[in-house]
């Protein structure tokens, strides 16, 4: 009787020992909840297309992606959690056959201008099938002249289209603590322009992180300094942006196989 | 269609401006002997320009803030034009009105003294504000580290060099965010002598030089240096043609174009405009309706620039200003009615209000990023400034009626007291 019960208990411990790791193994490295960060659909949509990344992606190439940008475009000390870093892994997971090449060039301190002209040198050197460029920060922050802040962007689009690449334009950070001191406007409307004269995607940054903010998903006032809210928010920011780019390319679950 | 309509509706209210206008102005002559210029009899205040000058000061506040929902109650999401513009044409107007029938009586030596000390008194607001200002944004760089924002926060490396920073403010190069328009103004009326003295002598031809100049502008790219870099937000050799034209209104322009002003080709001319004005603003909000818009029309007119004043923008303030002039006569009643008097008082005191509504958006600003809330607290701040601006308003005003009276005769500052201290 006794001998049964002990039996028994062990029985029932070897069975929860053997079921542990292999609950454990059904979902390698359980995800963490993701954060509510829901964007509304019209600032994912694009008329616009990235025929070269749609192409790369039915013939099975490699897709090459190069990100250009300015010190927004990382989380200092944690870049494996900016959104760069995000991208790829989004991608990876919506084409698991495909490989995702990604390379950041990070030019902290340069306006739109300086960043154009060494474009071309770039698309060079690294091949993509994509870039994307993030900018407008510096020049907001420098008041650069939104004109010629215009020609700027326009020249490096028609450099980098040239030069036989897709292009996604990235702007501005929505940063409501410093809205009293960089006015994000007039290169927010600027490069809504050149996005919308050379049909290139662009991906609306400031308004989606104002979305979040107005809708509570990020205390964006927040005066933490630790570094939570930064990795959150490019999370957020690279899941949407492969979404973006995803739907730009025309590659949405139903063309992909 | 509506031609036969038109005419009976149209007639009364443009013969009543014509009339008053024609009244003023045979006592301006009788009274100045000006054969260029003429000027409304002193005694009788234009109210209307008292109203929209508050309603200016009111929408810029509204403005400056971050959007809530009063914003949306702001004329710039429905057309091109915004209060900017109704600002700085009331204030070329009632600049003109004042220090022009100045210049007629006392001089051209006496009209500039005047006009100068009222730039000193602009610049001096100009100054206090930017102390304001510095205080906020030191707290927010020094208590304020978060790594999403470490670029962003570049903008406070203006701090580490307070010597250079505070002399180019006072120097007008260095402006933050939002204090943009004392400085046009500064610069506009310090060329108030010369305008009023051009329109002395010939009025069209200082507005034909003003279009040419705003015209040169946009050729040759004309504009003014801030530090550490860029231009000024509001290029003032673009911005001087709303000034110089409220100024043409105010010395007689106005009397001569009611004929176009009261035509029923100009309502339907200025109705059209501002209908296709509120559909292309519309297509900015509902991204949806974007694709509807025709591309080539889309490359011709975006950017609609602000800081050269576009002409979108001027003709868009333009065909506002025709159809209030049209709809709303200078003996409206409701002018007098205790519901828009907080208006009305805002307008007449306009840069003390100006300032406070800087001040207020700043300390708004503040007060949101603080404290987390929500939509309501959003407009209940906007609401509460507004407030505070009526209430500053009736004190002022309270001070010049009561307070004040009998410490000295007012002879001359009484005039500048007429149009709203001229500001």
């Amino acid at each position: 009787m006794k001998s049964a019960q002990t039996m028994l208990g062990l029985m029932l411990l070897a069975a929860c020992l053997a079921a542990a790791p292999v609950r454990a193994g059904d979902t390698p490295d359980p995800a963490p909840p993701a954060p509510p960060c829901d964007v509304p659909a019209y600032l994912l949509a694009s008329e616009s297309s990235l025929p070269k990344v749609t192409d790369a992606v039915k013939a099975n190439q490699p897709l090459n992606v190069l990100v250009v940008g300015s010190r927004s475009s990382t989380i200092q000390g944690n870049e494996a959690s900016a959104y760069p870093a995000e991208l790829q892994a989004a991608l990876k997971e919506a084409f698991p056959s495909a490989t995702i090449d990604l390379s950041v060039e990070l030019q902290g301190k340069s306006t739109a201008e300086e960043t154009a002209g060494t474009l071309v040198k770039l698309v060079e050197a690294k091949k993509p099938t994509l870039v994307i460029w993030q900018t407008g920060t510096v020049d907001a922050m420098r008041a650069v002249d939104p004109d010629e802040f215009r020609t700027a962007i326009n020249d490096g689009v028609v450099a980098l289209r040239g030069a036989g690449t897709d292009v996604v334009l990235v702007n501005l950070q929505y940063s409501p603590r410093t809205e009293t001191m960089i006015s994000a406007p007039p290169y927010l409307d600027n490069m809504k322009v050149v996005a919308q004269q050379h049909d290139v995607p662009l991906f609306d940054r400031f308004a989606i992180m104002k979305q979040w903010s107005d809708a509570g998903y990020f205390d964006l006032f927040s005066t933490s300094h630790g570094v939570d809210l930064a990795k959150k928010v490019h999370a957020c920011l690279g899941r949407a942006l492969a979404k973006f780019v995803i739907d730009a390319a025309h590659l949405g679950p139903v063309q992909q196989n | 269609m509506s031609s036969i309509a038109d005419p009976i509706a149209g007639a009364p209210a443009a013969d009543a401006k014509a009339e008053a206008k024609s009244d003023t102005r045979s006592e301006a002559r009788a009274k100045a002997a000006a054969p260029a210029i003429t000027l409304p009899a002193t005694g009788e205040r234009e109210l209307r320009l008292d109203l929209f000058r508050g309603l200016a000061l009111w929408l810029i506040f509204i403005d400056h803030l971050p959007t809530n929902l009063l914003t949306w109650l702001t004329i710039r999401n429905y057309g091109f034009s915004d209060a900017t513009e109704i600002f700085i044409f009331i204030s070329g107007y009632t600049a003109a009105f004042v220090y022009g029938r100045a210049m007629l009586e006392g001089g051209f030596v006496i009209a500039t003294a005047r006009i100068l000390r009222r730039v000193w008194q602009i610049y001096v607001a100009h100054v206090f504000l930017f102390t304001i200002f510095l205080a906020e944004i030191s707290y927010v760089a020094t208590s304020f580290e978060n790594p999403l924002y470490s670029e962003e926060m570049g903008i406070m490396d203006f701090l580490k060099q307070p010597d250079v920073t505070i002399v180019q403010a006072l120097l007008l190069r260095f402006r933050p965010v939002n204090m943009d328009v004392l400085p046009l103004y500064i610069v506009l009326m310090l060329f108030l002598p010369l305008i009023l003295w051009l329109m002395k002598w010939k009025p069209d031809v200082t507005l034909g030089l003003s279009v040419v100049l705003y015209a040169l502008t946009w050729q040759f790219d004309l504009y003014l240096s801030a530090y550490p870099n860029g231009f000024w937000a509001f290029n003032p050799f673009a911005w001087q043609l709303l000034f110089v034209f409220g100024a043409w209104c105010a010395l007689g322009g106005a009397r001569r174009m009611s004929r176009i002003l009261s035509s029923n080709i100009t309502m339907w001319i200025c109705i059209v405009y501002l209908v296709a004005a509120f559909f292309v603003t519309l297509t900015w909000y509902v991204p949806q309706l974007g694709h509807i818009m025709p591309k080539l029309i889309e490359q011709w007119m975006y950017p609609i620039n602000k800081t050269d004043l576009d002409v979108l923008r001027f003709a868009h303030f333009l065909a506002l200003a025709a159809l209030t002039v049209r709809f709303l006569p200078r003996d409206w009643p409701g002018l007098k009615s205790p519901w828009l008097r907080p208006l009305i008082l805002c307008g007449q005191h306009s840069l003390e209000i100006f300032c406070l509504g800087v001040f207020l958006a700043f300390a708004g600003h503040f007060v949101l990023a603080e404290v987390s809330g929500g939509a309501a607290l959003h407009a209940l701040i906007s609401v509460c400034g507004i407030l505070i601006m009526c209430g500053m308003a009736w004190i002022i005003s309270w001070y010049k009626h009561s307070a004040d009276k009998g410490a000295s005769k007012k002879g001359a500052a009484g005039n500048a007291d007429m149009a709203g201290g001229g500001a």
